[in-house]
C-alpha cells in the first residue's frame, strides 16, 4: 500500500513540472516575440544620435522576426515543426532580442561606443545591401581556394598516411620527412610560397594543402597502424591479397581515425587560407577584411566576418554529415 | 535454432568433404628478446576426414599456436603439416579459423561480415543464397542487417561461425570459441556446434580447456602437457550423438582425462 502511494505521488511529481513547462513555454515565446517587437519599435521610434542608413530596414527586419515567433505560437500545432523548433530557440530569441537592443542603444541611439571602430546593426544591414556582389564573389573565391586545396592535401595526406602504415619502405623514407617537415607551420612558407609559385592562387593552394596534409597524414598513418592483427588473420584464412587487406580492412578500420585528421586539416586550412589572402592572394574573404581595413570601414570587416563564420561552420557541419553517413556503424558518435 | 530445413545437396556433398590432417613431429620456437622460448616439442598426430578432435591442455601451453600452424597462418619451425597429403604453405579458405573473439569487422553489417570470403573470391551475388542459407542455419537471419555492436555475444560468435561455413571449410579450427560465453549460451552454442558438424561432416580441430567441454564435442581428445606442448594423452571418445552431460560413462571419461592432466577429480 504505502508503496503504491509512494509510485502515485512520484509519478504526480514528475508530471506536473512538465505540464507546467508547457504552459510556460508558450509564454517564454511570447515573451519573445513581444521583445523583438520591442526591440524594433525602439529603433524606428528612438531618433539616431547621428546619421545611420538603413535604421529602417533593421526596424522591418527585427519586425519581421517578431512576425514570425509570433505565428508559430498562433499556429501552434497546426505548424507542428515550425512550433518545436522556435520552442526550442526561445531561449536563444530572447537573449538575442535582448543583445540586438543593447547594441542598438549604445551605437546608433547614445553613441557611448567611438565610431567608426563600433559600427549599429544597421551598418551590416547597409554593407550586405550594397556590397552583397563583391562580398558573394570574395565567399565563392575563398570557397575555390579552400575547397580545392584541402581535397588535394587530404588526399596526399590520407596517401602517405595509408602508406606509411602500411608498407616497410615508405615508412622508412616518409616517416623521417613527415616528422621534420609536418611540424612547420604551413605559413612559415609563405615568403617562400609567394616567391616561388608562379601566381598568388597556387602559392595558396600549396600552403593549404600543406597545412591539411600533415595532421590527416599522422592520423591516417595511426588508424591504419592501430587496425586489430585479428582482422588480417581472418581475411588471410579467406584467401585475401594485400590489396584486400590494404582496401577493404585496414582502410575501413582507420576510417574513425582519418576523420578526427579531416576535422583538424579543416580547422588549419581555414586560418592558412585567411592568411594567404591577407598577405597575398587577391581575392576572397581574407583579402575583403584587409582591403575593408585599407579604407578603415569597420562595418564591412564585422560583416565579413560574420559571412566567413557561416561559411567555415557550413563546411564543418558539411564534413561532420560525410563522417554520419560513412561510420553510421559506429556506437556513441558526437553529434555537431 | 539450427533450422532443419536444409538443401539437401548440400547434406550429401558434405558427408566426403573433411579434409585429412597430418601434424608430423612438429616443433616450434618463438624468439623472445633474442631468447628462444619452445612451444611445441615434437607433436605428431593424424586427424581422419569428417573427425572431431578436441586439442586440450593447460593455458599458455602452445595449443593455440599449433592451431595457427595448422590454419598456415605461420609455418613451423620444424616437422612437416599436410593436409590430404599436400604440406600446408599458407592459408587457405579449406581451412578456416573461428577464434575466441568472434572479430568481426564493426563496419560491415552480419551479412556483409558473412559475405567476407566470398566478396574476396568476388563471388557475393552468385553465394548470394548460400549467404542466405548459413544466416538462416544459425539463426541470425533476422539480424542480417545489424552492425556488430548490437549483438550480444552469442549472436556475435555464431556471426563469424556462419562467416566460416559460408566458405564450405574442409577443416574447421576452432580456437576456444566458445572460451568468452557465459555458460548457459555455452552451452547451447555446444550443441549447435555438434548439429553443424554431423550436417556438414567437416573435419573440426579445436582448442579448449574445458574438459567436458572437449568430451561433449569431440570424437577424440588430445592431452598436451605444460609448455612446451607434447602429447600426453589420446583419448577415444566412443559415445554416440546427441551426448548427456550426465552419461555415466562421460563422466567415468572426465575422470580418466582429468587423471591424465595431473588433477584428481
Amino acid at each position: 500500500m504505502m508503496s503504491t502511494q509512494g509510485v502515485e505521488s512520484h509519478e504526480a511529481l514528475a508530471q506536473t513540472p512538465i505540464r507546467a513547462l508547457g504552459g510556460r513555454q508558450s509564454a517564454w515565446t511570447a515573451v519573445a516575440s513581444l521583445a523583438w517587437l520591442a526591440s524594433a519599435v525602439i529603433t524606428i521610434e528612438w531618433p539616431n544620435a547621428d546619421d545611420s542608413p538603413r535604421t529602417a530596414e533593421f526596424a522591418v527586419l527585427q519586425f519581421v522576426v517578431a512576425l514570425f515567433v509570433f505565428a508559430s505560437l498562433a499556429l501552434g500545432t497546426r505548424a507542428p515543426r515550425l512550433h518545436a523548433r522556435v520552442r526550442k530557440l526561445t531561449p536563444w530569441l530572447v537573449v538575442l532580442a535582448l543583445g540586438f537592443t543593447a547594441w542598438e542603444i549604445v551605437t546608433a541611439k547614445l553613441q557611448l561606443l567611438p565610431r567608426p571602430f563600433f559600427e549599429p546593426p544597421q551598418a551590416l544591414v547597409d554593407v550586405f545591401a550594397e556590397d552583397w556582389p563583391r562580398l558573394g564573389t570574395s565567399v565563392l573565391a575563398s570557397l575555390r581556394l579552400l575547397v580545392t586545396g584541402y581535397l588535394l592535401g587530404a588526399c596526399a595526406g590520407f596517401g602517405v598516411g595509408v602508406s606509411i602504415g602500411w608498407s616497410r619502405a615508405a615508412g622508412y623514407w616518409l616517416h623521417p620527412v613527415l616528422r621534420f617537415v609536418g611540424p612547420l607551420p604551413a605559413t612559415a612558407w609563405l615568403p617562400l610560397a609567394f616567391f616561388f609559385f608562379p601566381s598568388s592562387y597556387s602559392a595558396g593552394l600549396f600552403l593549404i594543402a600543406l597545412s591539411t596534409s600533415f595532421p590527416v597524414a599522422v592520423l591516417t598513418w595511426s588508424g591504419v597502424a592501430a587496425v586489430d592483427t585479428a582482422f588480417y588473420d581472418i581475411a588471410r584464412t579467406l584467401g585475401a591479397r594485400s590489396w584486400f587487406l590494404v582496401l577493404r580492412v585496414a582502410i575501413p578500420a582507420a576510417l574513425p581515425s582519418v576523420f578526427v585528421g579531416l576535422f583538424m586539416g579543416l580547422g588549419a586550412a581555414f586560418s592558412v587560407l585567411v592568411v594567404a589572402e591577407m598577405m597575398g592572394v587577391k581575392a576572397g574573404l581574407g583579402w575583403y577584411l584587409s582591403w575593408a581595413q585599407g579604407w578603415a570601414s569597420y562595418a564591412n570587416m564585422y560583416a565579413a566576418l560574420l559571412v566567413m563564420a557561416v561559411m567555415c561552420s557550413g563546411l564543418i557541419t558539411g564534413l561532420f554529415k560525410a563522417r554520419d553517413r560513412l561510420l553510421g556503424w559506429q556506437k556513441g558518435a558526437v553529434k555537431w | 535454432m539450427v533450422s532443419a530445413a536444409l538443401d539437401p545437396a548440400y547434406d550429401q556433398s558434405a558427408a566426403t568433404r573433411g579434409a585429412q590432417i597430418d601434424v608430423q613431429n612438429v616443433s616450434h620456437r618463438f624468439s623472445l628478446k633474442g631468447e628462444p622460448l619452445p612451444v611445441l616439442d615434437q607433436v605428431s598426430f593424424s586427424v581422419a576426414p569428417g573427425e572431431f578432435v578436441a586439442l586440450l591442455g593447460p593455458s599458455g601451453c602452445g595449443k593455440s599456436t599449433l592451431l595457427r600452424l595448422v590454419a598456415g597462418l605461420e609455418p613451423p619451425t620444424s616437422g612437416r603439416i599436410l593436409a590430404d597429403g599436400a604440406p600446408i604453405a599458407g592459408p587457405d579458405p579449406s581451412r578456416i579459423v573461428v577464434f575466441q573473439d568472434p572479430t568481426l569487422y564493426p563496419w560491415r553489417t552480419v551479412r556483409g561480415n558473412v559475405a567476407l570470403g566470398p566478396s574476396i573470391r568476388k563471388q557475393v551475388a552468385q553465394e548470394r543464397e548460400r549467404i542466405d542459407q548459413v544466416l538462416t542455419l544459425v539463426g541470425l537471419e533476422g539480424f542480417a542487417d545489424a552492425y556488430p555492436h548490437q549483438l550480444s555475444g552469442g549472436m556475435a560468435q555464431r556471426a563469424a561461425l556462419a562467416r566460416a561455413l559460408v566458405n564450405e571449410p574442409r577443416l574447421l579450427v576452432l580456437d576456444e570459441p566458445l572460451g568468452k560465453l557465459d555458460s548457459l549460451t555455452r552451452m547451447r552454442m555446444q550443441a549447435e556446434l555438434v548439429n553443424l558438424w554431423e550436417r556438414s561432416r567437416f573435419t573440426a580441430l579445436m582448442v579448449t580447456h574445458d574438459v567436458e567441454e572437449a568430451l561433449y564435442l569431440a570424437q577424440r581428445v588430445i592431452v598436451f602437457s605444460e609448455r612446451p606442448a607434447a602429447i600426453v594423452a589420446d583419448v577415444i571418445n566412443a559415445l554416440p550423438y546427441p551426448r548427456h552431460r550426465d552419461d555415466p560413462k562421460l563422466i567415468a571419461l572426465r575422470k580418466q582425462v582429468l587423471a591424465e592432466l595431473g588433477l584428481q577429480a
